[in-house]
């Protein structure tokens, strides 16, 4: 099923070209022709479900930094599922990449979490806004160059920051990241945490605001 | 219930129909008797909280079973699971629309400390939006572990200065 589908495609698309794939075929396909090949494999081989769209980064200095994958499946033929890759145009703070939206709807909340974490702009998407961080979050996450603990900035709502005196902190990574080392019996030492002195029960948790308790 | 004693009791032809008590007593006893949750499930531990809620474990029998979804009717916020930056703002503005006195319960690991999620996207303890009376470790907490920690809240209530505070408020 799969080899047809690729023999039919090159065929039609002589620009599409294998990519290493250890399980489902995967091709690579020039930017410009993205759409069209995906249009071609919903329409004429029954790819009816886009199961997934995310992106790579390779790396700061990559070029091309971002390489966005589409995972098609078909819900009528059997064992059809492969993936589809294309490098994102645009500068490495910009980056750009058609949308596909309108071939699938279901790519809309999709692309716009790769707009949220990797800031991938989708020209044509109807409603390019974040999905899980807030409005006005300043940074993408998944980007290579983001920290996992985050970076500081301040709370969604301006009055609730005023109020508590919170914000959006580097997370204290406590030791970790947060695995255990395996062999390390006792878990009070093998705990990440236990080997971070900057916030026990001996030293004051770092920057603790001192709240207002309400009164009666 | 019948006993052979009858003198042990509170007798009304004796005492008149008057009970001579401490004002905090009586306030603090009606406070800690009636603590109606605002359940604040953000994620796991809200399953846990049902359960509390359910027969097994009934929470019912610290007079805490009416989970108010309005803050207005509500005295004690349980914080149930994980807060993230982009949920923090309307957890305190929830906290902030409840009635004093009202109390919070952090329960769990992420909502005391942000637990495993040492991460760019989780509020590092909801003790850094809303003052917390009583922290219960677990990921999820048992049951158990809640009705431990209210029967705790309910004893921090006890000892409240209440009538003073109404009095100076």
């Amino acid at each position: 099923m799969s080899v047809e589908v690729l023999t039919a495609l090159k065929a039609k698309f002589p620009q599409v070209s294998d990519r290493p794939s250890a399980d489902h075929p995967a091709v690579d396909v020039p930017r410009a022709d993205l759409v069209e090949v995906l249009r071609y494999l919903r329409d004429e081989h029954a790819f009816d479900l886009l199961m997934d769209l995310t992106a790579i980064d390779w790396a700061q200095c990559a070029s091309p930094r971002f390489t966005m994958v589409y995972h098609l499946l078909s819900t009528t033929r059997a064992g059809s599922y492969m993936r589809v890759a294309v490098a994102c145009a645009g500068s490495e703070i910009e980056p750009t990449s058609p949308s596909v939206v309108h071939l699938w709807a279901g790519a809309n909340w999709h692309e716009r979490e790769c707009f949220d974490m990797f800031g991938i702009k989708f020209e044509g998407h109807p409603d390019l806004r974040r999905i899980l961080m807030w409005d006005g979050y300043p940074y993408h996450p998944l980007r290579k160059e983001f920290p996992l603990a985050g970076i500081e900035t301040v709370l969604p709502v301006a009055d609730i920051a005023e109020e508590t005196g919170a914000k959006v902190i580097a997370a204290p990574m406590a030791g970790g990241p947060f695995v255990a080392i395996s062999g390390e019996i006792n878990l009070t030492e093998a705990e990440p945490r236990a080997k971070d002195e900057s916030w026990s029960d001996r030293a004051a948790r770092p920057d603790q605001t001192a709240l207002r308790q309400v009164k009666e | 219930m019948v006993t052979a004693n009858t003198e042990l009791g509170y007798n009304s032809k004796v005492e008149g129909g008057v009970i001579v008590s401490r004002a905090d007593a009586a306030i603090n006893w009606i406070r800690t008797n009636s603590m109606w949750p605002m359940p604040m499930g953000l994620a796991c531990c809200a399953i846990e909280l049902m359960a509390v809620g359910g027969a097994r474990f009934d929470i019912a029998r610290f007079g805490a079973e009416v989970m108010r979804f309005s803050p207005r009717q509500s005295d004690c916020m349980i914080v149930a699971g994980t807060v993230t930056y982009k949920m923090a703002p309307q957890v305190r503005r929830i906290y902030d629309q409840m009635c004093a006195p009202k109390w919070v319960i952090a329960m769990g690991a992420c909502a005391s400390s942000g637990g495993m999620y040492r991460s760019y996207s989780t509020l590092q303890g909801v003790d850094r939006i809303v003052p917390v009376d009583v922290y219960v470790s677990g990921c999820p907490p048992r049951p158990e572990a809640l009705l431990d920690a209210l029967m705790k809240l309910q004893a921090k209530v006890r000892a409240e200065p209440a009538s003073r505070r109404l009095l100076s408020a």
